[in-house]
Formats: structure tokens, sequence, C-alpha cells
């Protein structure tokens, strides 16, 4: 192995120490729960981690595989008695892999896809004209497949409708609100642009119900997260500094997200890659992750009065925490918001911060075992009788929604700022 | 190493998904909580008593080890495939088969995770009482083998209080069940005993009996702080001198605190030089007057602080201070040796006066917490290997901590074992009639030492 390939490895040697084999990942890790292995488990990941320092294993199919198995859920880290950032050891070791194998075939598509929007409108359209159609007659071994700009393609999944026109593409880059109210710049995200633009909607009614300015800066990318979990961070870096470039090029209070996902990359994941030898450009990307702000933690902050908005209306409902929110210590506040309005009945479900099993491309490469992690989630939601479940990642959503539907259920599944904005006008 | 004619055998018993001899596989199933390593030739996960004999008879018939392994959090190095060979994983026989609410007993199989099965069992109102502090991991398997033992063993006792019967694959493959669901049984030897607590050297467990008891009406959970070590080992007697049984009596020191409080901020008094955690449980009311008496019988002895939970979600901020140990202590220093001795419980002040003049002469911090209620104090000596001489050092301290508990009247270990990590110092404990009655029986079961062989009794 040349320096280059055990670099990132290198990187987090010191993190992967202070593993001490004792365990208790094994009682957290999705991963290991569908596969009972123990290659699967946070500490199988950072034995392997370790070895492949150490020269024992190369970076082999063997690795590669194992490595594989990770949704890059965190829970290993939270419940890890001595902190070992388990997910950092999978990206270290992924970027790794890629470098000695180059990506794979899908990895490649990936990122040739999220870095650039041009294709992905293209593609976009194409699927909207297409629909499911167009999959349905496409063998899924086929290369067209790859095509496809999303990275969620799998057997019998339920892929959702693709949006007729973009959301970014209908409206102008700059919605002025009210002298003297928060400007802010929403980072929208592939998902919310391409295929849930109505929460993009509704996040964007609620800003200007409370008299905000909203940007919508027309450079922005994808944030680079699938990019990631094939271990493409020069992907990743590239989009960082593109993103950073487009939010940096407006005057604003805040970087928004209705996105968990994107949050996490421009929270936490854009600093942490971008190494020390640029310290000008992770300064930056610090200041930029400190601005970051979810939607439903912002609206909270800004003092949204939910009974203004006339979301009530006698529902019950159940929320599911994204990974990248419980991560970041986002539980409490999309709950206040919707404990907040009048007519919401909020019901817990068991293992609400359970993993639903999506977990970046970990889906489309092991797609049985993520139906098998979502499927406990599923039974969690239908226990709850609940009217919809609700969440803040439209990765999530379209995770939980095809559960449900495997599951012959008809709960819905919304973002918090969909329920929050079911009644205002757009 | 194993042929491919051997391994072919194995494939045909376990099936192809079930047996692994990548490099991956076996880095996955050569370590376990003691950090120790040691990679096997092949990795097996049978179903049932039926393969796991098969893979015993073939074993030896050509003379390969077998390792057993439930979840790999054991501290001794018990699963550790040292030397190579098979080891057999009892992941896949997590199925809990029954749960009698007639007569309170329970059947699994040994792969259940230890903490599954105690919800289970909680949701029709009983009650398993062991719970090591791995329980949200270990297997049941692997709790019976070690024997485990937590918090409320004080009341309730350990994992082998709880074993009525067991069904077990011998090391020459024949396939036995030992014990049974009467609450009496005298025919034959008490086999059941014998196997719990022996390390996955006798035999292999199958499917495992279990007593149950009616899950208790109510629990408090009090945090008591004391001005000096010995107050709160006077308390633990104390409380038990005057028939009061405590569910749990969990014991801090002052190193304890100061790593706890250091890292977590609990704001625990500044007097406070060693902490009790006490909880009571059973009837609602009687719970209500232990724990007055508890007060008044402590007061005396240099108490500073009484805090009495109130409900569950304040248990659970008390019990916080205990389960936040484990993670501090690596502020004290990067490595640690997990030492669990046990000694009568009118001992433990003295026991600790002598760990800390241990601790003084090879200068090299010692943290002392554990469940004082039985006597069995967790001696963690905290050094850094990097620095050269560290290692023999401990390694000396720690054999002074064994005699110290052995001139006291107690032993090595009350839960974790012997495994690999114990061994050398056996023979400060076992004479060597003893050790060579064990190796009668070793040997008289296992005659070609094919199961779990080099574990516990010294080579
Ligand atoms: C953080 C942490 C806290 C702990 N706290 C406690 C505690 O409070 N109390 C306590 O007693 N222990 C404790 N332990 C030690 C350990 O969890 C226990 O010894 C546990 O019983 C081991 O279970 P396991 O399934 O991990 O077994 P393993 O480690 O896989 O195996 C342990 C031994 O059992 C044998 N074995 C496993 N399954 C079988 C079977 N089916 N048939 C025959 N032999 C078998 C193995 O060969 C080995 O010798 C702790 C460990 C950790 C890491
Ligand atoms: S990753 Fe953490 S929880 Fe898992 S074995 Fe290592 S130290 Fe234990
Ligand atoms: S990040 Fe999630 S899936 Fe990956 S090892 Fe940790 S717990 Fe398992």
């Amino acid at each position: 192995m040349t320096k280059k390939q055990i670099d990132p490895l290198e990187r987090v040697a010191a993190e992967m120490k202070k593993c001490v084999k004792c365990g208790a990942c094994r009682a957290h890790c999705p991963a290991f729960s569908t596969f009972q292995r123990e290659p699967a488990t946070a500490r199988g990941k950072v034995a392997l981690a370790q070895h492949l320092c150490k020269g024992d294993i190369t970076l082999d199919d063997g690795t590669y595989s194992a490595m594989s198995k990770c949704l890059l859920c965190g829970s290993c880290v939270e419940k890890c008695p001595n902190q070992v950032p388990t997910d950092e050891i999978v990206i270290a070791a992924r970027e790794a892999l890629a470098q000695r194998r180059g990506l794979t075939t899908f990895h490649k598509a990936v990122g040739q896809v999220i870095k650039n929007r041009k294709v992905m409108n293209f593609g976009a359209l194409a699927a909207a004209v297409l629909g499911p159609l167009f999959f349905r007659k496409v063998p899924a071994t086929s290369g067209l497949r790859l095509r496809f700009p999303m990275p969620f393609l799998g057997g019998s999944r339920h892929i959702p409708q693709i949006a007729k026109k973009p959301f970014m593409k209908r409206h102008p880059e700059v919605i002025q609100g009210e002298p003297g109210k928060p400007r802010i710049v929403f980072f929208v995200g592939c998902m919310t642009n391409f295929v849930y633009t109505e929460i993009g909607e509704a996040t964007l009614a609620l800003f200007r119900h409370l008299g905000c300015t909203v940007i919508i800066p027309k450079g922005q990318q994808c944030c680079g997260l699938p990019g990631m979990s094939g271990g493409d961070l020069d992907t990743v870096r590239e989009l960082a500094e593109m993103n950073l470039a487009a939010m940096e090029a407006h005057e604003a209070d805040y970087v928004m997200t209705a996105c968990a996902t994107c949050g996490g990359a421009l929270h936490k994941l854009y600093p942490l890659v971008v190494g020390k030898r640029n310290p000008e450009l992770k300064q930056r990307l610090q200041a930029l992750a400190d601005k970051t702000v979810d939607a439903a933690v912002l609206l909270q902050k800004l003092g949204l009065a939910p009974e203004e908005t006339g979301a009530g209306a006698g529902m019950r409902i159940t929320y599911h925490d994204p990974c990248h929110h419980r991560t970041a210590g986002i539980t409490k506040q999309p709950r206040a918001l919707l404990n907040k309005t009048p007519g919401l009945e909020l019901v817990e479900m068991e293992g609400a911060d359970r993993c639903c099993g999506l977990g970046g491309t970990f889906n489309v490469y092991h797609y049985e075992s993520s139906l098998d992690i979502n499927a406990s989630k599923s039974a969690a939601i239908i226990a709850t009788g609940a009217d919809a479940v609700v969440t803040g990642c439209p990765g999530c959503i379209m995770q939980l929604s095809d559960g449900l539907k495997q599951a012959g259920d008809k709960t819905k599944v919304l973002h918090t700022v969909e329920l929050l904005a079911r009644k205002m006008r757009r | 190493m194993l042929d491919a004619r051997i391994l072919q055998q194995l494939t045909e018993i376990v099936g192809s998904e079930n047996i692994a001899a990548t490099p991956q596989d076996l880095i996955c199933y050569g370590y376990d909580a003691t950090q120790m390593e040691f990679l096997p030739d092949c990795v097996v996960h049978p179903d049932g008593s039926e393969e796991v004999s098969r893979i015993l008879k073939l074993a030896n018939q050509e003379g390969f080890p077998v390792f057993p392994r439930g979840a790999g959090s054991g501290f001794t190095g018990g699963a550790l495939p040292k030397g190579g060979g098979v080891v057999l994983v009892t992941t896949r026989m997590n199925r809990i088969l029954r749960i009698d609410t007639d007569n309170l007993v329970a059947e699994v199989e040994p792969g259940v995770v230890t903490e599954t099965f105690q919800m289970a069992v909680e949701k029709l109102g009983l009650f398993y009482p062991p719970d090591p502090a791995s329980l949200k991991f270990s297997t049941l398997g692997g709790n019976v083998a070690e024997c485990a033992g937590g918090p409320r063993a004080v009341k309730y006792g350990v994992t082998k209080d709880f074993v009525m019967g067991l069904e077990v694959v011998l090391p020459t493959g024949e396939v036995i069940r030992t014990g049974g669901e009467t609450v009496k049984g005298v025919v034959g030897y008490d086999l059941t005993k014998l196997i719990c607590g022996s390390e996955g050297t006798l035999g292999v467990i199958t499917k495992i009996i279990f007593k149950l008891l009616p899950y208790p009406d109510a629990k408090k959970t009090m945090l008591t702080v004391f001005d000096s070590i010995d107050g709160a080992a006077r308390a633990v007697s104390t409380i038990i001198k005057n028939k009061i049984i405590p569910t749990t009596l969990e014991f801090m020191d002052h190193a304890t605190l100061t790593c706890v409080e250091r890292r977590f901020n609990l704001g625990l008094p500044d007097s406070g030089r060693a902490v009790l955690l006490i909880e009571v449980d059973g009837d609602r009311e009687l719970i209500e007057k232990q724990a007055g008496q508890i007060h008044k019988l402590i007061e005396p002895l240099g108490l500073v602080q009484f805090r009495v939970a109130k409900d569950a979600a304040e248990s659970e901020e008390l019990w916080r201070v205990r389960r936040l140990v484990s993670p501090s202590l690596r502020d004290v220093n990067p490595d640690k040796f997990n030492e669990d001795i046990v000694v009568p419980r009118s001992k433990v002040p003295d026991v600790i006066r002598r760990i800390e003049v241990i601790q003084k002469r090879y200068d090299i911090p010692i943290v002392n917490f554990g469940h004082a209620g039985d006597g069995n104090i967790h001696v963690n000596i905290m050094i850094d290997k990097r620095v050269p001489g560290e290692l023999e050092k401990a390694h000396e301290a720690i054999k002074e901590v064994f005699q110290a508990a052995l001139d006291l009247g107690g032993t090595m270990s009350g839960e974790h074992g012997v495994g690999l990590a114990k061994q050398p110092y056996i023979p400060m404990e076992l004479s060597a009639d003893q050790v060579a009655a064990m190796k009668a029986i070793k040997a008289a079961l296992d005659p070609k030492n094919i199961l779990n062989p080099g574990k516990m009794l010294p080579v």
C-alpha cells in the first residue's frame, strides 16, 4: 500500500486505539442487528481498520464488503463507553479503499452525477417523464440504472415520484422578506429539490410567514453525502468548496436546511474532511458549519407559533429521529414545535431513535438488510396507531414510506415542516 | 491449520452461509474484552445441539480444538482461540423457547442476549435478576459459562442460582440433559452446577432452563456519600447486621469519585470520600420503611449526603453516577487491568486499606469500585503500557492484590473467571490436589482435550 492510501487511516489511528473491544456496540449497531456477524459491529470494523494499518490484511473485496456494512448512523459512537468514532474510522477506511481500488462503477456514477446539477436536472426530468415505468423496463443489472442520479435504486422498492420541475427552478434566488427580519440562506438538498419539493415549499411558506428573507443560492450543489458513503471524499471536498462559495456569496444570518443529512454534511463532515494542510479553507468551512441550522430548530428559535399556521386538526402522530439529527442533539426542538400545535397528539414509538436503515448508499448494496432494519421501524410506527409519522429528513421519509408500503400500511409520512405548514398558502 | 477436507465437512454440517474463514472473519472472532488477540482457522455458526454434536465428533476424530463463543465480552479471554482452531459461535441459537408462567421457569437457547430475555419475562410480570453490566450485549450462554453476577447479587445471587437445568453437548459429542425444572432433585451428581462457571471447557451449553421470580412491586434508590471509606464500608455491614438485605450495595472509592467528578461534574460534596449506591426492592410499604431504617442506621457513620430518588427518572439519575465510572477511568491512564476480587463482606475495609498500601508501594493509580454488598470489589490498576516498566509493575501489584484477598479469606475472581488472564495466578488460590481433581474431571470428559483447551486450569 502506498503512503497515500494509508493516509486517511493514519488520520484516525489514535482514535482506533481507544476501542477496548468490550462489545457494547453489539447492542446498538443496526448493521449488526441485521447481519448478526461480528465484522458488521463497530468493534469489528475498528479491528479491521487496525489490521489494515498494520498491513495484515489488504484493501481487498473482503475488507470492502465489511466496511460497506455500516450505515454511518453514529449509534455506536453515542453509546460507546470510550467514545470511539467508528463512523469516522469507516469513512477513512472507505476513502483508503477508494484510493486503492478506484471507485466502483456505481459510486463513480454517483460522484459524476452529484457533482453536476445539470446532469441531475436532465436525469430528473427524464425520470419524471418516464416515471417508474422507466425502471420496470430496465433490468436491475443494467448500467442504465446507474445513470439515474439518485443513488437509491433497488429491486422491489417503491421509488418516489420525481418532481416535474425541481424546486429551485420554481423560485427566484432571493425572496425578499420584511426589513429587520433575519436573512436566511436555504440549503435545499437533492431530495427536496428533485423529489420532495413540497418540503421546500413548506419551508419557504413558514419562513416567509415569519417575515424572513429567504435566499436560495443558485450555485448550490449536492451536499456530497452519497459520495462519502462510497469513499469518494475527493468529490465531497470539491462539493464542499462549491457549496461554500455559493453560501458565502450572500449576506445572511443563518444557513438553514430542512434535510438532516445535508445538515450533517455542512455541520460535521465538511470541516472533518478538509485537512490541516488547508487551514484557511478549514476555517471558512467551520464558520459555515457554525452558521448551519436545522429548519425546525430555527423555527423554534425564531418563535414560530404553530397555532397561527393552522396546522392542527385532530391528528395522532409519532416522531422518528433521523440519525443525523440525533447525533447533532436535535431531538427536543421538533417535538416541542409539534407539541405546541393544537389538536396534534404526539405518541412516542418504541425506538424512535433507531436508524431507519437507509444509511447513504448502504441500502443500495444491502437492500435486503436495509429493509430488515426498516421492518422493525415500520412495526414500531404501526404499533402507535398514529395517522402519520413525522421526521426531519427527506432520506428517512423515502425509507419510511418504502417500509410502510412494503408492510401494506397506510400511515402517512411527513416532514415536520410539511405538517406545520399544512394549512398555509404556498 | 485445518485442511480443505475438514473445512468441507464442517461446511456440510453448518451450511456454507454459516462457516467463514476469510482473514476478515478470523480477525473479528479473534478478540474479546481482554484486548488479547488470537486468530482462529475458521469460524462456525451452528444452530442446535445436533450440529454442535457433529462438529465436536469431527473434532475428536480429526483432532482440532473448538472454542465456544457467545458475544465475546469476556474479561479473561475464555472465548479466544489460542493456538488456532475452530471458533464455535452461538449467535444463531437465540430463541427464547418458552416462558412458563405457571411454574415460573423459562427455557432459552444460549445465544439469547441477557437483556432481551429480561425484557421478555418482565413483560409477563416476571423477573430474571442476574444483571452483569454487560447485559445489553452478553449472551446467557456466556453468563452461565462464566457464572456472571451483577449489582443485584447481594439479594438475589448470581447466574448459577437461577439455572435449573441445561442441555449440554459434551466435548466428545454426546448430548445430555442436566437438572430439570423441578424445584428439588437429587438423583446423580449435580452436573448443572459443574457446568456453570466451567468457562466452556466441559461442554457446549445448547439450552438453559432458568428459574424466574415475580417482578418486585417497587424499588427505591438511594445515593449516600460518606466522609471516609471506613464509614461506607461499615455502613455495608451495619445494614446487613440489622437484617436488611438490599438489592444492591454498590461502592465507589475516592479515586473513582474524583474521576467521575472531573469528567462529568455531578456536584458530589467535596468532603465525600466514598459513595454507596443502595437499592431496596419489594413491597411498596416495606421498602419505604427500609429506606427510613437505612438512613437512621448509617447517619452516624460520617454520612455527608443522602439522596433518595422520588421516581424512576431520579433513580436513573442516581445510577448515572455508577454508570459513568467506566468511561471516566481512561482519564487516569490509558490502560487498565480490571480485577474482581471478593472478600467476606466484613473484610471490605481491610482489603481496601491493603490495596492503598500496594498502590503507594508501586506508585500506580488503583481505582476501586464494585459490589460491596457481596464483598466483590473491582480493582482497576491503571497504567500506561507505553511507559517502560509499568506493565511489570502492574503484574506485581495484581499478584499482591490477589494475595490480600486470599489472606482475608477471599478469592481472586467473583465473576470474570480465569480464562487465560488469571491462569498464571491459579496456584496462589488452589492447592495442587484441587487442581489435580479438576484436571481429572476435564480429562474424563474431554480425553483428547479438544474443547477450549489451555483455558482455566494451569497447563
Ligand atoms: C463492559 C463490560 C462489563 C461487564 N460486566 C460484568 C459484570 O458486571 N458481571 C460479570 O459477571 N461479568 C461482566 N462482564 C464480563 C462478561 O460480560 C461476562 O463474563 C459474560 O458472561 C460473557 O458473556 P459472553 O456471551 O460475552 O461470553 P464470551 O465472552 O463469548 O465467552 C465467555 C466464556 O464462556 C464460554 N461460552 C460462551 N458461550 C458458551 C456456551 N454456549 N457453552 C459453553 N461455553 C460458552 C466461552 O468459551 C468463554 O470461556 C463485563 C464485560 C464487559 C465488557
Ligand atoms: S467501539 Fe466502543 S463500544 Fe464498541 S467495542 Fe470498541 S470501545 Fe466497546
Ligand atoms: S455507524 Fe451505525 S452502522 Fe456503522 S458501526 Fe456504528 S452503529 Fe453500526
